[in-house]
Protein backbone atom coordinates (compact mmCIF):
# COMPACT_ATOMS: atom_id res chain seq x y z
CA UNK A 1 0.00 0.00 0.00
CA UNK A 2 1.33 3.10 -0.81
CA UNK A 3 0.77 6.60 -0.38
CA UNK A 4 0.23 9.27 -3.16
CA UNK A 5 -0.30 12.78 -2.42
CA UNK A 6 -1.29 13.23 -5.89
CA UNK A 7 -4.63 11.19 -5.14
CA UNK A 8 -5.01 13.76 -1.82
CA UNK A 9 -4.64 16.59 -4.29
CA UNK A 10 -7.50 15.25 -6.79
CA UNK A 11 -9.62 14.30 -3.95
CA UNK A 12 -9.52 18.03 -2.56
CA UNK A 13 -11.94 19.64 -4.36
CA UNK A 14 -14.61 17.41 -4.26
CA UNK A 15 -13.76 16.74 -0.75
CA UNK A 16 -14.63 20.52 -0.04
CA UNK A 17 -17.85 19.77 -1.53
CA UNK A 18 -18.61 17.26 0.41
CA UNK A 19 -17.43 19.28 3.20
CA UNK A 20 -20.36 21.62 3.03
CA UNK A 21 -22.72 19.09 2.46
CA UNK A 22 -22.31 17.58 5.46
CA UNK A 23 -21.69 20.76 8.01
CA UNK A 24 -25.17 21.52 6.26
CA UNK A 25 -27.18 18.48 7.14
CA UNK A 26 -25.60 18.66 10.40
CA UNK A 27 -26.54 22.41 11.26
CA UNK A 28 -29.32 22.20 9.40
CA UNK A 29 -30.65 18.81 11.22
CA UNK A 30 -29.30 20.02 14.61
CA UNK A 31 -31.38 22.97 14.05
CA UNK A 32 -34.11 20.36 13.56
CA UNK A 33 -33.48 18.72 16.46
CA UNK A 34 -33.62 21.22 18.48
CA UNK A 35 -36.48 22.86 17.97
CA UNK A 36 -38.47 19.76 17.69
CA UNK A 37 -37.08 18.09 20.63
CA UNK A 38 -38.45 20.95 22.02
CA UNK A 39 -41.69 20.86 20.89
CA UNK A 40 -42.11 17.50 21.56
CA UNK A 41 -41.10 17.98 25.34
CA UNK A 42 -43.81 20.44 25.76
CA UNK A 43 -46.48 18.72 24.38
CA UNK A 44 -45.36 16.14 26.30
CA UNK A 45 -46.42 18.41 29.26
CA UNK A 46 -49.75 19.65 28.26
CA UNK A 47 -52.49 18.25 30.25
CA UNK A 48 -54.35 16.48 27.64
CA UNK A 49 -53.48 13.27 27.50
CA UNK A 50 -55.27 12.94 23.66
CA UNK A 51 -51.53 15.45 23.19
CA UNK A 52 -49.25 12.92 25.27
CA UNK A 53 -50.67 9.71 24.12
CA UNK A 54 -50.05 10.04 20.32
CA UNK A 55 -46.41 12.17 20.99
CA UNK A 56 -45.57 9.64 22.78
CA UNK A 57 -46.65 6.48 21.02
CA UNK A 58 -44.62 8.52 18.02
CA UNK A 59 -41.32 9.45 19.42
CA UNK A 60 -40.89 6.39 21.41
CA UNK A 61 -41.42 4.44 17.82
CA UNK A 62 -38.95 7.11 15.95
CA UNK A 63 -36.46 6.34 18.45
CA UNK A 64 -36.86 3.05 18.18
CA UNK A 65 -36.34 2.19 15.13
CA UNK A 66 -33.05 2.76 12.70
CA UNK A 67 -32.08 5.92 11.24
CA UNK A 68 -31.45 4.08 7.80
CA UNK A 69 -34.83 2.70 7.92
CA UNK A 70 -35.94 6.17 8.32
CA UNK A 71 -34.28 7.72 5.97
CA UNK A 72 -35.18 5.29 2.93
CA UNK A 73 -38.57 5.91 3.89
CA UNK A 74 -38.96 9.68 4.39
CA UNK A 75 -36.94 8.93 0.41
CA UNK A 76 -39.25 6.11 -1.02
CA UNK A 77 -42.81 6.10 0.88
CA UNK A 78 -43.15 9.82 0.29
CA UNK A 79 -42.99 10.72 -2.97
CA UNK A 80 -45.84 7.89 -3.59
CA UNK A 81 -48.03 10.22 -1.27
CA UNK A 82 -46.64 13.00 -3.29
CA UNK A 83 -44.34 14.62 -1.43
CA UNK A 84 -40.93 14.97 -3.18
CA UNK A 85 -37.90 16.81 -1.59
CA UNK A 86 -34.34 16.75 -2.46
CA UNK A 87 -32.06 13.95 -1.07
CA UNK A 88 -30.34 16.73 1.10
CA UNK A 89 -33.80 18.19 2.63
CA UNK A 90 -35.23 14.32 3.12
CA UNK A 91 -31.97 14.11 5.02
CA UNK A 92 -31.72 16.84 6.99
CA UNK A 93 -35.34 16.06 8.22
CA UNK A 94 -34.68 12.67 8.73
CA UNK A 95 -31.11 13.17 11.24
CA UNK A 96 -33.69 16.22 12.33
CA UNK A 97 -36.43 14.26 13.04
CA UNK A 98 -34.37 11.13 14.51
CA UNK A 99 -32.49 13.15 17.00
CA UNK A 100 -35.32 15.32 18.00
CA UNK A 101 -36.68 12.40 20.19
CA UNK A 102 -33.39 11.88 21.76
CA UNK A 103 -33.14 15.77 22.67
CA UNK A 104 -36.71 15.84 24.00
CA UNK A 105 -35.58 13.50 26.79
CA UNK A 106 -32.44 16.22 27.45
CA UNK A 107 -34.65 18.85 27.58
CA UNK A 108 -37.35 16.96 29.91
CA UNK A 109 -34.59 16.09 32.11
CA UNK A 110 -33.49 19.87 31.93
CA UNK A 111 -36.78 20.98 33.10
CA UNK A 112 -37.24 18.70 35.85
CA UNK A 113 -34.19 19.56 36.91
CA UNK A 114 -35.34 22.63 37.66
CA UNK A 115 -36.06 23.20 41.51
CA UNK A 116 -40.45 23.09 42.15
CA UNK A 117 -39.20 26.49 44.21
CA UNK A 118 -38.94 28.17 41.00
CA UNK A 119 -42.60 27.52 39.73
CA UNK A 120 -44.10 28.79 43.01
CA UNK A 121 -41.90 31.80 43.15
CA UNK A 122 -43.22 32.52 39.85
CA UNK A 123 -46.74 31.63 40.71
CA UNK A 124 -46.39 33.89 43.88
CA UNK A 125 -45.47 36.70 41.35
CA UNK A 126 -48.61 35.93 39.26
CA UNK A 127 -46.48 35.38 35.84
CA UNK A 128 -48.10 34.00 33.90
CA UNK A 129 -47.35 30.38 32.53
CA UNK A 130 -45.92 31.21 29.15
CA UNK A 131 -43.34 33.97 30.83
CA UNK A 132 -42.91 31.79 33.67
CA UNK A 133 -41.74 29.19 31.23
CA UNK A 134 -39.33 32.00 29.00
CA UNK A 135 -38.13 33.84 31.19
CA UNK A 136 -37.77 31.70 34.47
CA UNK A 137 -37.42 27.90 33.78
CA UNK A 138 -36.21 27.40 30.00
CA UNK A 139 -33.31 30.16 30.86
CA UNK A 140 -32.11 27.88 33.69
CA UNK A 141 -32.59 24.61 32.15
CA UNK A 142 -30.43 25.77 28.81
CA UNK A 143 -27.66 25.64 31.05
CA UNK A 144 -28.13 21.91 31.94
CA UNK A 145 -29.21 20.84 28.53
CA UNK A 146 -25.66 21.96 26.67
CA UNK A 147 -23.46 19.20 27.08
CA UNK A 148 -25.85 16.45 26.39
CA UNK A 149 -26.87 18.74 23.02
CA UNK A 150 -23.75 18.54 22.47
CA UNK A 151 -22.85 14.80 22.34
CA UNK A 152 -25.73 14.41 20.61
CA UNK A 153 -24.95 17.15 17.36
CA UNK A 154 -21.07 14.94 17.45
CA UNK A 155 -23.26 12.00 17.34
CA UNK A 156 -25.32 13.19 14.53
CA UNK A 157 -22.27 14.59 12.76
CA UNK A 158 -21.34 10.70 12.61
CA UNK A 159 -24.52 9.37 11.01
CA UNK A 160 -24.43 12.34 8.23
CA UNK A 161 -22.77 8.93 6.00
CA UNK A 162 -25.83 7.23 6.09
CA UNK A 163 -27.65 10.63 3.74
CA UNK A 164 -25.14 8.96 1.14
CA UNK A 165 -27.68 5.92 0.62
CA UNK A 166 -30.38 8.35 -0.34
CA UNK A 167 -27.81 10.16 -3.00
CA UNK A 168 -26.56 12.92 -0.65
CA UNK A 169 -23.13 13.84 -2.00
CA UNK A 170 -21.33 14.30 1.81
CA UNK A 171 -17.90 13.19 2.66
CA UNK A 172 -18.21 10.02 2.20
CA UNK A 173 -19.98 9.86 -0.88
CA UNK A 174 -17.93 12.14 -2.13
CA UNK A 175 -14.77 9.94 -1.54
CA UNK A 176 -16.53 6.55 -2.39
CA UNK A 177 -17.12 8.32 -5.76
CA UNK A 178 -13.10 9.13 -6.20
CA UNK A 179 -12.31 6.11 -5.37
CA UNK A 180 -14.36 4.35 -7.42
CA UNK A 181 -13.27 6.28 -10.13
CA UNK A 182 -9.50 6.03 -9.32
CA UNK A 183 -9.33 2.77 -7.55
CA UNK A 184 -7.47 4.28 -4.83
CA UNK A 185 -9.15 4.30 -1.53
CA UNK A 186 -6.74 5.12 1.11
CA UNK A 187 -6.25 8.95 0.57
CA UNK A 188 -10.10 9.95 0.17
CA UNK A 189 -11.09 7.92 3.11
CA UNK A 190 -8.20 9.39 5.27
CA UNK A 191 -9.10 12.60 4.54
CA UNK A 192 -12.38 12.30 5.25
CA UNK A 193 -11.36 10.00 8.99
CA UNK A 194 -9.38 13.49 9.77
CA UNK A 195 -12.19 15.93 8.52
CA UNK A 196 -14.52 13.95 10.83
CA UNK A 197 -11.97 13.89 13.66
CA UNK A 198 -11.34 17.87 12.89
CA UNK A 199 -15.14 18.82 12.90
CA UNK A 200 -16.01 16.61 16.15
CA UNK A 201 -12.82 18.37 17.96
CA UNK A 202 -14.22 21.67 16.84
CA UNK A 203 -17.52 21.46 17.77
CA UNK A 204 -16.88 19.86 21.02
CA UNK A 205 -14.56 22.91 22.05
CA UNK A 206 -17.30 25.29 20.87
CA UNK A 207 -19.55 23.84 23.42
CA UNK A 208 -17.12 23.93 26.12
CA UNK A 209 -16.28 27.66 25.73
CA UNK A 210 -20.48 27.56 25.58
CA UNK A 211 -20.92 25.82 28.24
CA UNK A 212 -18.42 27.75 30.59
CA UNK A 213 -20.23 30.86 29.27
CA UNK A 214 -23.70 29.32 30.45
CA UNK A 215 -22.81 28.26 33.90
CA UNK A 216 -21.09 31.30 35.22
CA UNK B 1 -78.80 48.33 52.29
CA UNK B 2 -78.83 52.08 51.80
CA UNK B 3 -78.08 52.27 55.73
CA UNK B 4 -75.10 49.77 55.41
CA UNK B 5 -73.27 51.63 52.33
CA UNK B 6 -73.66 54.80 54.14
CA UNK B 7 -71.99 53.98 57.29
CA UNK B 8 -69.21 51.73 55.19
CA UNK B 9 -66.68 55.50 54.50
CA UNK B 10 -66.91 55.81 58.14
CA UNK B 11 -66.31 52.44 59.31
CA UNK B 12 -63.18 52.30 57.30
CA UNK B 13 -60.17 52.17 59.24
CA UNK B 14 -61.78 52.27 62.20
CA UNK B 15 -63.74 49.00 62.57
CA UNK B 16 -61.52 45.46 61.64
CA UNK B 17 -62.88 44.30 57.99
CA UNK B 18 -62.22 41.07 56.88
CA UNK B 19 -60.18 40.08 54.45
CA UNK B 20 -59.48 36.30 54.61
CA UNK B 21 -61.92 33.50 55.47
CA UNK B 22 -61.43 29.75 55.13
CA UNK B 23 -64.87 28.17 55.45
CA UNK B 24 -64.51 24.28 56.48
CA UNK B 25 -61.07 23.95 54.51
CA UNK B 26 -60.15 19.80 54.26
CA UNK B 27 -56.62 18.88 52.26
CA UNK B 28 -55.83 15.17 52.29
CA UNK B 29 -52.25 14.25 50.83
CA UNK B 30 -53.15 10.43 50.62
CA UNK B 31 -54.66 9.06 53.61
CA UNK B 32 -53.20 11.42 55.36
CA UNK B 33 -55.56 14.79 56.07
CA UNK B 34 -53.09 17.94 56.92
CA UNK B 35 -55.97 20.12 57.20
CA UNK B 36 -59.56 19.36 58.92
CA UNK B 37 -62.84 20.81 58.30
CA UNK B 38 -60.77 24.53 59.20
CA UNK B 39 -62.43 27.79 59.85
CA UNK B 40 -60.40 31.08 59.91
CA UNK B 41 -60.65 34.67 59.67
CA UNK B 42 -58.02 36.73 58.94
CA UNK B 43 -58.92 40.74 59.64
CA UNK B 44 -57.07 43.07 57.39
CA UNK B 45 -53.99 44.76 58.38
CA UNK B 46 -53.45 41.73 60.96
CA UNK B 47 -50.27 39.88 61.89
CA UNK B 48 -51.21 36.44 62.87
CA UNK B 49 -48.67 33.91 63.29
CA UNK B 50 -49.25 30.17 62.83
CA UNK B 51 -47.17 27.61 65.51
CA UNK B 52 -47.77 24.40 66.15
CA UNK B 53 -45.39 21.05 65.78
CA UNK B 54 -44.56 20.32 62.22
CA UNK B 55 -47.01 18.68 60.20
CA UNK B 56 -49.87 20.49 61.97
CA UNK B 57 -51.06 22.38 58.58
CA UNK B 58 -49.53 25.74 58.75
CA UNK B 59 -47.47 25.54 55.85
CA UNK B 60 -50.65 23.92 53.82
CA UNK B 61 -52.60 27.30 54.57
CA UNK B 62 -50.63 29.20 53.10
CA UNK B 63 -49.78 27.30 50.63
CA UNK B 64 -53.34 26.93 49.41
CA UNK B 65 -53.98 30.54 49.77
CA UNK B 66 -51.00 31.48 47.64
CA UNK B 67 -52.97 28.83 45.20
CA UNK B 68 -49.64 26.31 45.14
CA UNK B 69 -52.30 23.49 46.52
CA UNK B 70 -55.76 23.62 45.87
CA UNK B 71 -58.21 22.35 48.77
CA UNK B 72 -60.39 19.28 48.35
CA UNK B 73 -63.17 20.41 50.54
CA UNK B 74 -64.35 23.96 51.71
CA UNK B 75 -63.93 27.55 50.30
CA UNK B 76 -61.18 30.21 50.31
CA UNK B 77 -62.79 34.21 49.93
CA UNK B 78 -59.85 36.96 50.03
CA UNK B 79 -60.99 40.31 50.15
CA UNK B 80 -64.63 39.64 49.43
CA UNK B 81 -63.57 37.49 46.27
CA UNK B 82 -63.53 33.60 45.88
CA UNK B 83 -60.46 32.48 45.86
CA UNK B 84 -61.27 28.84 45.98
CA UNK B 85 -63.28 27.39 44.33
CA UNK B 86 -63.64 29.76 41.53
CA UNK B 87 -63.12 30.25 38.05
CA UNK B 88 -58.77 30.29 36.85
CA UNK B 89 -59.61 33.94 35.36
CA UNK B 90 -60.91 34.88 39.08
CA UNK B 91 -57.95 33.19 41.10
CA UNK B 92 -55.21 35.14 38.45
CA UNK B 93 -57.06 38.45 39.79
CA UNK B 94 -57.03 37.31 43.58
CA UNK B 95 -53.71 35.61 43.31
CA UNK B 96 -52.14 39.44 43.04
CA UNK B 97 -53.57 40.73 46.14
CA UNK B 98 -51.23 37.62 48.00
CA UNK B 99 -47.29 37.51 48.13
CA UNK B 100 -45.24 35.26 49.60
CA UNK B 101 -41.40 34.92 51.07
CA UNK B 102 -40.51 31.13 51.19
CA UNK B 103 -38.19 28.97 53.57
CA UNK B 104 -35.72 28.30 50.66
CA UNK B 105 -35.61 31.70 49.15
CA UNK B 106 -36.98 30.83 45.61
CA UNK B 107 -35.40 33.84 43.92
CA UNK B 108 -34.24 33.54 40.09
CA UNK B 109 -30.96 32.51 39.32
CA UNK B 110 -30.73 33.92 35.97
CA UNK B 111 -31.68 36.90 36.68
CA UNK B 112 -30.34 39.82 38.42
CA UNK B 113 -31.37 41.07 42.22
CA UNK B 114 -33.03 44.04 40.29
CA UNK B 115 -34.67 42.04 37.32
CA UNK B 116 -35.67 39.59 39.93
CA UNK B 117 -37.65 42.89 41.55
CA UNK B 118 -38.85 44.24 38.25
CA UNK B 119 -39.83 41.38 36.15
CA UNK B 120 -43.54 40.78 37.86
CA UNK B 121 -44.54 44.31 37.81
CA UNK B 122 -43.80 45.02 34.50
CA UNK B 123 -45.50 41.46 33.46
CA UNK B 124 -48.04 41.33 35.65
CA UNK B 125 -49.18 45.04 37.15
CA UNK B 126 -47.79 46.82 33.36
CA UNK B 127 -45.44 49.07 35.15
CA UNK B 128 -42.84 50.86 32.43
CA UNK B 129 -39.24 49.36 33.02
CA UNK B 130 -38.38 52.65 34.96
CA UNK B 131 -41.40 52.99 37.16
CA UNK B 132 -40.87 49.34 37.69
CA UNK B 133 -36.80 50.20 38.95
CA UNK B 134 -37.44 52.83 40.71
CA UNK B 135 -40.37 50.65 43.13
CA UNK B 136 -37.41 48.44 43.16
CA UNK B 137 -34.46 50.61 44.17
CA UNK B 138 -36.78 52.08 47.00
CA UNK B 139 -37.53 48.60 48.26
CA UNK B 140 -33.46 47.55 48.00
CA UNK B 141 -33.07 50.60 49.68
CA UNK B 142 -35.55 49.51 52.53
CA UNK B 143 -33.95 45.69 52.75
CA UNK B 144 -30.42 47.72 52.88
CA UNK B 145 -29.28 45.80 49.37
CA UNK B 146 -29.25 49.12 47.43
CA UNK B 147 -25.55 48.21 46.33
CA UNK B 148 -26.50 44.33 45.10
CA UNK B 149 -29.15 45.45 42.07
CA UNK B 150 -27.15 44.44 39.76
CA UNK B 151 -25.43 41.32 41.43
CA UNK B 152 -26.68 37.66 40.95
CA UNK B 153 -28.31 35.94 44.02
CA UNK B 154 -26.27 33.60 44.05
CA UNK B 155 -23.50 35.94 44.86
CA UNK B 156 -25.52 36.87 47.87
CA UNK B 157 -25.47 35.36 51.51
CA UNK B 158 -28.56 33.62 52.61
CA UNK B 159 -29.83 36.62 54.80
CA UNK B 160 -29.53 38.97 51.48
CA UNK B 161 -31.41 36.18 49.22
CA UNK B 162 -34.29 36.13 52.09
CA UNK B 163 -34.23 40.10 52.11
CA UNK B 164 -34.09 40.25 48.24
CA UNK B 165 -37.38 37.92 48.25
CA UNK B 166 -39.23 39.65 50.65
CA UNK B 167 -38.82 42.55 48.89
CA UNK B 168 -39.58 40.94 45.63
CA UNK B 169 -42.68 39.62 47.02
CA UNK B 170 -43.05 43.69 48.50
CA UNK B 171 -42.55 44.93 44.86
CA UNK B 172 -45.90 43.34 43.98
CA UNK B 173 -47.64 45.52 46.37
CA UNK B 174 -50.02 42.74 47.91
CA UNK B 175 -52.36 43.25 50.67
CA UNK B 176 -51.26 39.97 51.91
CA UNK B 177 -48.14 38.51 52.73
CA UNK B 178 -47.39 35.59 53.41
CA UNK B 179 -44.11 34.08 55.14
CA UNK B 180 -43.39 30.35 55.22
CA UNK B 181 -40.29 29.83 58.09
CA UNK B 182 -38.67 32.42 55.83
CA UNK B 183 -35.58 32.11 58.83
CA UNK B 184 -35.37 28.40 58.76
CA UNK B 185 -32.67 28.20 55.61
CA UNK B 186 -30.46 30.94 57.45
CA UNK B 187 -27.56 30.57 59.42
CA UNK B 188 -27.58 31.62 62.87
CA UNK B 189 -26.01 34.92 62.59
CA UNK B 190 -28.23 36.12 59.69
CA UNK B 191 -31.27 35.41 61.30
CA UNK B 192 -31.59 38.51 62.79
CA UNK B 193 -31.15 40.67 60.03
CA UNK B 194 -34.24 39.23 58.30
CA UNK B 195 -36.47 39.13 61.25
CA UNK B 196 -35.90 42.88 61.85
CA UNK B 197 -36.34 43.74 58.56
CA UNK B 198 -40.04 41.73 59.17
CA UNK B 199 -40.83 43.90 62.50
CA UNK B 200 -40.02 46.81 60.21
CA UNK B 201 -42.33 46.24 57.24
CA UNK B 202 -45.33 45.03 60.39
CA UNK B 203 -44.51 48.47 61.80
CA UNK B 204 -44.62 50.75 59.17
CA UNK B 205 -47.49 49.09 56.38
CA UNK B 206 -50.65 48.47 56.86
CA UNK B 207 -49.80 45.03 55.20
CA UNK B 208 -51.82 42.29 56.21
CA UNK B 209 -49.14 39.08 57.59
CA UNK B 210 -49.72 35.38 57.66
CA UNK B 211 -46.94 34.46 59.45
CA UNK B 212 -45.43 30.32 59.95
CA UNK B 213 -42.58 30.45 62.02
CA UNK B 214 -40.34 28.68 64.98
CA UNK B 215 -38.66 31.88 66.03
CA UNK B 216 -41.50 32.42 69.37
CA UNK B 217 -39.99 35.65 69.87
CA UNK B 218 -40.34 36.84 66.90
CA UNK B 219 -43.71 35.70 66.74
CA UNK B 220 -44.37 37.61 70.03
CA UNK B 221 -43.05 40.70 69.10
CA UNK B 222 -45.14 41.39 65.63
CA UNK B 223 -48.59 39.18 65.97
CA UNK B 224 -51.47 40.74 67.01
CA UNK B 225 -52.91 37.02 67.40
CA UNK B 226 -51.33 33.79 67.18
CA UNK B 227 -53.38 30.57 65.84
CA UNK B 228 -52.06 27.17 67.86
CA UNK B 229 -51.68 24.77 65.31
CA UNK B 230 -52.12 20.70 66.13
CA UNK B 231 -53.20 17.68 63.64
CA UNK B 232 -54.58 20.19 60.81
CA UNK B 233 -57.14 21.80 63.00
CA UNK B 234 -56.34 25.10 65.36
CA UNK B 235 -56.77 24.64 68.67
CA UNK B 236 -56.60 27.46 70.61
CA UNK B 237 -56.11 31.60 69.27
CA UNK B 238 -55.50 34.31 71.22
CA UNK B 239 -53.26 37.55 71.73
CA UNK B 240 -49.46 36.28 72.02
CA UNK B 241 -49.13 37.26 75.22
CA UNK B 242 -52.00 34.74 76.05
CA UNK B 243 -50.75 32.06 74.13
CA UNK B 244 -47.07 32.09 75.27
CA UNK B 245 -48.22 34.05 78.56
CA UNK B 246 -50.80 31.74 79.74
CA UNK B 247 -52.29 29.56 77.31
CA UNK B 248 -55.60 27.40 78.11
CA UNK B 249 -54.83 24.17 76.36
CA UNK B 250 -52.55 21.63 77.48
CA UNK B 251 -50.85 20.66 74.01
CA UNK B 252 -50.29 24.43 73.39
CA UNK B 253 -48.43 24.86 76.77
CA UNK B 254 -46.47 21.64 75.91
CA UNK B 255 -45.35 22.82 72.29
CA UNK B 256 -44.78 26.58 73.80
CA UNK B 257 -42.26 25.00 76.81
CA UNK B 258 -41.09 22.49 74.29
CA UNK B 259 -39.53 25.09 71.48
CA UNK B 260 -38.76 28.18 73.97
Amino acid sequence: MTWDWGAVADFLPYFFEGLVVTLEALALGSLIAFALGLVWTLLMRTPTRWVRWPVGVFTEFVRDTPLLVQLFFLFYVLPEAGVTLSPLTTGVLGLGLHYSTYTMQVYRAGIEAVPAGQWEAATALSLPVRRTWTAVILPQAVRRVVPPLGNYVIAMLKDTPMLMTIGVLEMLGRARLVSQQNFQFTEPLTVIGVAFVVVSYLASLCLRTLERRLVR
Amino acid sequence: MSVETSKQPALTGTLPTELIRLEGVTKRFGDNTVLDGLDLSVDAGRHVTLIGPSGSGKTTILRLLMTLAKPDEGTITVDGQRLFPAPERQVREVRKKIGMVFQQFNLFPNMSVLRNLTEAPVRVLGLSKDEAEARARELLDLVGLADKCDAKPTRLSGGQQQRVAIARALAMRPQVLLLDEVTSALDPELVAGVLDLLRDIARSTDITMLCVTHEMGFARDISDQVLMFDAGRVIETGPPEKIFGDPEQERTREFISAVL
